[in-house]
């Protein structure tokens, strides 16, 4: 229980940092903050102690079955990094473009349009 | 002079080959170990990034030009795609229609393998556009903002 | 051999072929796209009033596999996306000359049509938030797309809210599946009726409804989330302001708080929370017909207006599903929440067709007299004839003038609302129906008729190729306001199997897993 609670608190984390913070650079480095946290949740419900791969192999017993790692969450969390790999690619070059732009990563400044 | 220095260059032009190896045995086999087409076009591109990082983004583009990356970045994708498409004259789309072959064997398992292969062209090229894209902006902006500074 | 899969197949393979083949051949990304959404379009339309299909990819049966689910909802979904898809890449063909990098924005369209038919098609809770990013990053790049300092500010704050939407709804599909150990719809929502029927929800799924409820309230930008869309809508070039209100935030948004919560969590009596769901529903849906509405009087850019406006609209939409959720719930008359749904549903077809063209009108207008501002134009009626009547009769129809479509689908909303007994919420409903009238007077008097403005003087009727799209728009509005009183059994056989879908959860689970 607590892993889940330490996964909610990475994300407030990145949360706040999205929030709180004027710089450009510094909201996606929140926004990358909580797709981690994310991340980490998925890893930590396909969890298991002493868990071995999932691969079945001639002569293994019904036994070895109980100690397979579920492999789904991780196939998630591999697609959902690509994902968010993609995004910050994305991010990271509308920032660069935003700075040709106005000289700053400040969205104080940068922040004309009005909601 | 571009890039970094003569030790770094030297050690990156032995290097890059062995990794370029490396990545094509991690695509070749991901089907047997793990990797696949993902982790093995992830370092395939890590060759290039580091082609880039020794020698100035001039050398890495003289090994593959940035059209030629869109090209197969597109390429890889449509492949991935076109497989999808064989298997839908089987009945259903990415149905793995070609023989499964003997366990542990290189040609086995049908179509995993050339979709690894897709893959593999697919998340290398793009990586390494990315990443190119990215270091061609950093010179144009951050240039300006130096200039700022000083001024 | 069914062909579902192609609607995802088809506009991938172009979205990857128009950037290729653009190096060499520059008119690639016209052709292809034309092409693939004319075909995908007969095939959407093909498809109504077909039986429901579902189809296994790499032929793995349902709760194992990844299934491909086009019934009802989905069909109907798929109609408006690429019916009206098509018709803003024709209206790109001229529109879009001004721009440079063309094939790019081919590519990105078709990925983004990509994405939205694969949400609609997708039975499998993570399947739908990939093709979700998909089309939403697709939209990120289209919206700054013109790479000017406005256009910029609009992505990147639409980016930053829509990767906080996706972290929400990636976090729900995480604990859907923690706790009930599959991703397959069908497969969740059976878990769900069996193991949690009549229980107190599991505070986890109560967690995941809420997660759910706010990413997908994002996507479809209900009020409390909606401060990308006054700046995204109008920075985007026309075609994608059109399809983003048209479809993408309908496809995203409205399609997948639809799926999830009718067809998985369940409204039925004994399904947990379900009451506590309904009520947010229609809470954001009355915010959002307040606030959009109110803030739609006071904009004097034309395109920002149309936002605003679409923040409205979208909330009579949910407000409509909301209402229906609601008596499911607590367990009224199923024709009561039939009829809610069925004008919920009815307004969104309506106002796909009606917001699109209006975003189409606008950008025609942008183009003959190069600004949006409304205190510079006026008297379009005689300088653009087809585009002002176009305009017109979109702005009657969604204003809810009577002979036109959008009165027909208020009406049964509010008709809807009020048998069901939320007597306040119906005379908002009602009072902020004339203050959409009130906006679309102003519309006309500033932009189509009146004193010939500043800008205006040299404008010319837009070329064939912009007013075509129009002008078809515009004969669905007219048509579906016509057709919904005289020929009621039409309606019914477009948006009847959609509305049992939602109806009828357990329909659902026997159509996926049989």
């Amino acid at each position: 229980m607590t892993v889940y609670f330490l996964c909610v608190v990475l994300l407030t984390m990145g949360l706040y940092c999205l929030v709180a913070k004027k710089n450009i650079v510094k909201k996606v480095i929140g926004i990358v903050i909580m797709e981690y946290a994310v991340n980490l949740y998925l890893i930590i419900v396909g969890y298991k102690t002493g868990g071995v791969a999932p691969i079945v192999e001639p002569g293994m017993g019904e036994t070895a079955l109980e100690r397979f790692v579920d492999p789904l969450p991780q196939a998630l969390v591999l697609t959902s990094i690509v994902i968010g790999l993609g995004v910050l690619a994305l991010m990271v070059s509308m920032c660069i473009r935003l700075y040709e732009k106005h000289g700053t990563f400040d969205m104080s400044h940068i922040s004309k349009l009005r909601g | 002079m571009k890039g970094l220095t003569v030790i770094v260059k030297t050690i990156t032009d032995f290097v890059v080959a062995f990794i370029v190896i490396f990545g094509a045995y991690i695509v070749l086999y991901g089907h047997l170990t793990p990797g696949g087409g993902f982790a093995g076009g992830v370092i395939v591109a890590c060759a290039f990034i580091l082609l880039m990082l020794g020698h100035g983004k001039e050398v890495a583009f003289s090994r593959l030009g940035e059209r030629m990356g869109h090209v197969l970045d597109s390429a890889g994708a449509l492949a991935f795609l076109l497989i999808g498409w064989i298997g839908l004259a089987g009945g259903y789309f990415f149905l793995n229609v070609f023989g499964r072959g003997d366990q542990f064997r290189l040609l086995s398992s049908g179509m995993i393998l050339p979709a690894n292969i897709a893959i593999a062209f697919k998340v290398g090229t793009s990586l390494f556009i990315v990443f190119a894209a990215l270091a061609v902006f950093r010179r144009r902006s951050f240039r300006s903002m130096i200039e700022d500074e000083l001024s | 051999m069914n062909l579902v899969p192609l609607f995802v197949a088809i506009p991938l393979g172009a979205a990857f072929l128009i950037p290729m083949i653009g190096f060499w051949w520059k008119k690639s990304g016209e052709v292809l796209s034309t092409l693939s959404m004319v075909a995908l379009s007969v095939m959407a339309l093909a498809s109504i009033g077909a039986p429901a299909v579902v189809h296994h990819m790499g032929g793995w049966a349902a709760p194992k596999g990844i299934a491909i689910v086009a019934d009802g909802l989905s069909v109907l979904l798929l109609v408006a996306v690429n019916v009206i898809g098509l018709l803003c890449i024709i209206f790109s063909l001229k529109y879009m000359r001004e721009y440079t990098g063309l094939p790019k924005y081919y590519g990105l369209f078709m990925l983004m049509v990509a994405g939205m038919n694969g949400v609609v098609l997708s039975g499998d809770l993570f399947n739908l938030f990939v093709f979700l990013e998909i089309a939403s990053v697709a939209s990120y790049a289209l919206v700054a797309f013109g790479v000017e300092a406005d256009e910029l500010e609009a992505g990147f704050k639409y980016l930053i809210l829509g990767s906080v939407a996706s972290v929400m709804i990636l976090f729900a599909v995480g604990t859907v599946y923690a706790v009930t150990g599959s991703l397959n719809m069908a497969d969740v929502s059976r878990t769900i009726a069996a193991e949690w029927a009549g229980t107190e929800m599991n505070p986890a799924l109560l967690l995941a409804a809420a997660l759910f409820l706010m990413g997908f309230s994002l996507k479809a930008a209900l009020v409390p989330f909606h401060a990308w869309l006054p700046d995204a809508h109008p920075s985007a070039p026309a075609p994608i302001s059109a399809m983003l209100s048209g479809v993408v935030i309908k496809s995203l948004g409205v399609y997948a708080i639809c799926r999830v919560f009718f067809n998985v969590f369940g409204f039925a009596a004994t399904s947990p929370g379900s009451v506590i769901i309904a009520n947010s529903m229609i809470g954001f849906s009355v915010l959002s017909i307040v606030v959009g509405g109110l803030a739609a009087v006071g904009q004097w850019d034309l395109k920002r207006l149309l936002a605003y406006s679409s923040i409205g609209q979208i909330g009579y939409v949910t407000l409509g599903l909301g209402v229906g959720a609601r008596v499911l719930a607590t367990g009224e008359s199923t024709t009561l929440a039939a009829l809610a749904i069925f004008g919920g549903l009815f307004h969104l077809v309506n106002h796909a067709a009606f917001k699109s063209l209006l975003f189409l009108s606008s950008g025609a207008i942008q183009s003959a007299t190069g600004t949006r501002d409304m205190k510079l134009l006026g008297g379009l009626k005689e300088r653009m004839p087809i585009t002002a009547t176009t305009t017109n009769l979109a702005a009657l129809s969604i204003a809810g003038v009577p002979p036109f479509s959008g009165f027909w689908s208020k009406l049964i909303i509010i008709v809807a609302v009020v048998r069901a007994g939320h007597f306040g919420i119906g005379a908002v409903a009602i009072a902020m129906a004339f203050v959409t009238l009130v906006y679309y007077v102003k519309v006309q008097k500033s932009v189509l008729f009146g004193d010939v403005g500043r800008s205006v003087e040299q404008a010319r009727e837009v070329s064939p190729a912009m007013y075509v799209p129009l002008v078809l728009l515009a004969v669905v509005c007219v048509g579906f306001g016509i057709l919904a009183v005289t020929q009621p059994a039409i309606g019914e056989r477009m948006l009847g199997p959609a509305r049992d879908v939602l109806l009828n959860s357990a329909e659902y689970v026997k159509l996926v897993l049989g």
